[in-house]
């Protein structure tokens, strides 16, 4: 196991920049999970930190060794792919046992090691089969045996899931925490699916545009998003804006929407009057039915159930949002509802994007 | 099923069988005259067997001609071309399909352009570059004629192949502790065995009926090729059709047989269950 540490990793293929300096420190033993949309860089970091893409610019050492120019096989880690990549002439057992064969390791130590790994993972059945005869689970099994034979310094994962169904990924994301939890081996999990980054991580890595935009617990990002993509980013459904500007009146504060309806805050927030800002609140902190001197009309647009609880579609004059809810009696709603935004669950951007 | 049911595929399987006998019919005219007694050959009139058969022809052929040697060259020739053409096309194919490095655009352009001549026009240079180097008259320098024709086309033919198979695989492998070159050896060689198969095949046939190059540089009956020991059944008053096409129907034998063997790899789909898919 080891350390991870990249200091202002750049890279550019020809003139065109795809990473802009990224810092990370990845402690020994830490889950990472870089997240992020297509595009944002993440694929690239982390085939740099497995050295399959050269480093243009900056420094990736490995248990405090530099690595830049190491071949992937001298750089001792362990990569899943999104392919699964596995060796389609060789069986599962030749599959999971290439590494350490190409490592010269005694024929004793390799079955018993693969046994050790297939045992842990279900394959026992399987390991005379061909990849061709077994299910994208299966297959995916097999190239986590093939990298946790290796007992490696770290595991990177580059979206290994995303070809499962729904079920497998649900069933798959589980073993995957429960061997990190056996193992406890340094991870990077590259995802762009953000119910993996919330329930794997130790620490999420939020990118956007070759940068880092937030780095955190799943649920510091989630309560406290440092900016405007994280917000949007992290939670499903995802946390609704409102453009406009803040004002003050006495002692109390109001949010004026761009389409002119205005949003009584029933607090105050850290931002100066008549200043531009973006106002963002989770679906489930908007209080539906709600009553006192702070509520609105909002029409409702739309309902829906997704059997846990309820998508609330509602409409402030010609500005979108939803709401949800556990409660059921909203099932069967249809023209106006009160509603609150209760100033404990605001989050404030200015102008640049940023949390205030 | 109904009437025009019957009738379209009843159309559809003539049409089948009329496109095979079409195809086929050369080889058994081959097959018929190479068997039709000399003596019956202008005098039965045209017949699609022989009222009696022999093996004159062959037994003429084999032990009476030079037919032996040409066979042994060609074999020679044929078999060189292909093995030299499949290692060099396999190694550049891959960089192709792999590395991009300066200059591969124009190597690539170059290697069409290779493609675009008539060979006749080439004769006369080759002939000149040849002869002084003592390469004429020599089943060397026709093998480095061939090999120098059909580099290019093998190579696109093994670039596609390689493209094919997907890149995460020899990937695995380096970070499972291989060079590139052992990954290229160890995973991606075994996956192309229908590229290569496919190669081998297809410089191996051009290489076995090659005619126009092997008339011009070889003059002499030692190091003539099995399509210019046809031409030797050709004399200045006559024609021995029988001879001739008994020696045809041997050099079909190595084509064949080569097919055979390689036909396991060429309709296996080696890369399933590679990757998703």
């Amino acid at each position: 196991m080891a350390s991870i540490d990249i200091a202002n990793i750049r890279k550019s293929y020809g003139i065109h920049p795809v990473l802009h300096g990224i810092d990370l420190a990845i402690k020994d033993g830490e889950f990472v999970v870089l997240v992020g949309p297509s595009g944002c860089g993440k694929s690239t970091l982390l085939r740099m930190i497995a050295g399959l893409e050269a480093v243009t610019d900056g420094e990736i050492r490995i248990d405090g060794k530099r690595v830049n120019d190491l071949a992937p096989k001298d750089r001792d880690i362990a990569m899943v792919f999104q392919s699964y990549a596995l060796y389609p002439h060789m069986s599962v057992a030749k599959n999971m046992s290439y590494s350490l064969r190409l490592r010269k390791t005694a024929k004793d130590r390799i079955a018993s090691v693969v046994a050790g790994a297939a045992s842990k993972l279900g394959l026992d059945p399987l390991m005379e089969r061909r990849p061709k005869a077994l299910s994208g689970g299966q297959r995916q099994r097999v190239a986590m045996g093939r990298a946790i034979v290796r007992e490696p310094k770290a595991f990177l994962f580059d979206e290994p899931l995303s070809n499962l169904d729904a079920r497998l990924r649900e069933q798959m994301r589980a073993e995957i925490k429960k061997l990190h939890q056996d193992l406890g081996a340094t991870s990077i999990y590259v995802t762009h699916d953000q119910i993996e980054a919330m329930t794997l991580a130790d620490r999420i890595v939020a990118m956007h545009g070759g940068i880092i935009q937030q780095v955190g617990s799943p649920l510091e990002l989630y309560d406290n998003p440092a900016n405007l993509f994280v917000a949007g980013f992290i939670g499903s459904p995802g946390m609704n804006f409102f453009e406009g500007r803040y004002m003050v009146t006495g002692d109390t504060a109001s949010f004026a929407l761009t389409g002119g309806i205005v949003l009584p805050l029933g607090g105050t927030a850290n931002l100066q009057d008549g200043s531009r800002a973006t106002l963002g609140i989770r679906p489930e902190h908007v209080v539906l039915g709600a009553d006192g001197p702070d509520v609105m009309k909002a029409s409702v647009d739309l309902v829906e159930p997704t059997g846990f609880g309820i998508i609330v579609h509602l409409k402030l004059g010609p500005v979108a949002f939803k709401a949800f809810t556990l409660d059921r009696r909203f099932l069967g709603m249809h023209g106006e509802v009160d509603v609150r935004l209760p100033v404990e669950n605001l989050h404030f951007f200015n102008d640049a994007g940023k949390k205030v | 099923m109904t009437g025009k049911r019957i009738v379209s595929i009843l159309a559809h399987r003539l049409a089948i069988i009329a496109y095979v006998v079409f195809a086929l019919f050369p080889l058994y005219w081959l097959l018929k005259v190479s068997v039709t007694p000399n003596k019956l050959l202008y005098s039965e009139g045209i017949k699609m067997w022989p009222s009696r058969t022999s093996f004159e022809h062959f037994d003429f052929v084999l032990k009476h001609s030079e037919f032996p040697t040409f066979f042994k060259n060609s074999l020679i020739v044929s078999g060189s071309t292909a093995i030299i053409v499949t290692v060099l096309a396999s190694l550049a194919g891959y960089a192709m399909s792999r590395f991009s490095f300066r200059g591969k655009y124009w190597i690539v352009t170059l290697m069409l352009l290779t493609q675009m001549f008539p060979l006749v026009m080439l004769v006369a240079p080759i002939f000149k570059i040849l002869s002084p180097l003592g390469l004429t008259n020599s089943l060397t320098g026709l093998v480095i004629v061939y090999t120098a024709f059909n580099v290019p086309f093998a190579t696109f033919l093994m670039q596609s192949f390689f493209d094919g198979i997907p890149k995460d695989l020899e990937e695995a492998a380096m970070i499972d502790g291989a060079t590139q070159f052992v990954a290229f050896r160890q995973i991606i060689l075994p996956l192309t065995l229908p590229g290569i198969a496919a190669t081998l095949g297809f410089v191996f046939t051009a290489a076995w009926s090659e005619l126009l190059f092997s008339l011009m540089l070889i003059s002499g009956n030692d190091s003539a090729t099995f399509p210019v020991g046809l031409l030797s059944f050709v004399s200045k008053f006559s024609v021995d059709f029988g001879q001739m096409m008994a020696a045809g129907v041997m050099a079909l034998i190595p084509a064949c047989l080569f097919f055979l063997l390689i036909q396991r790899y060429l309709v296996q789909g080696l890369t399933a269950g590679a990757v998703k898919g």
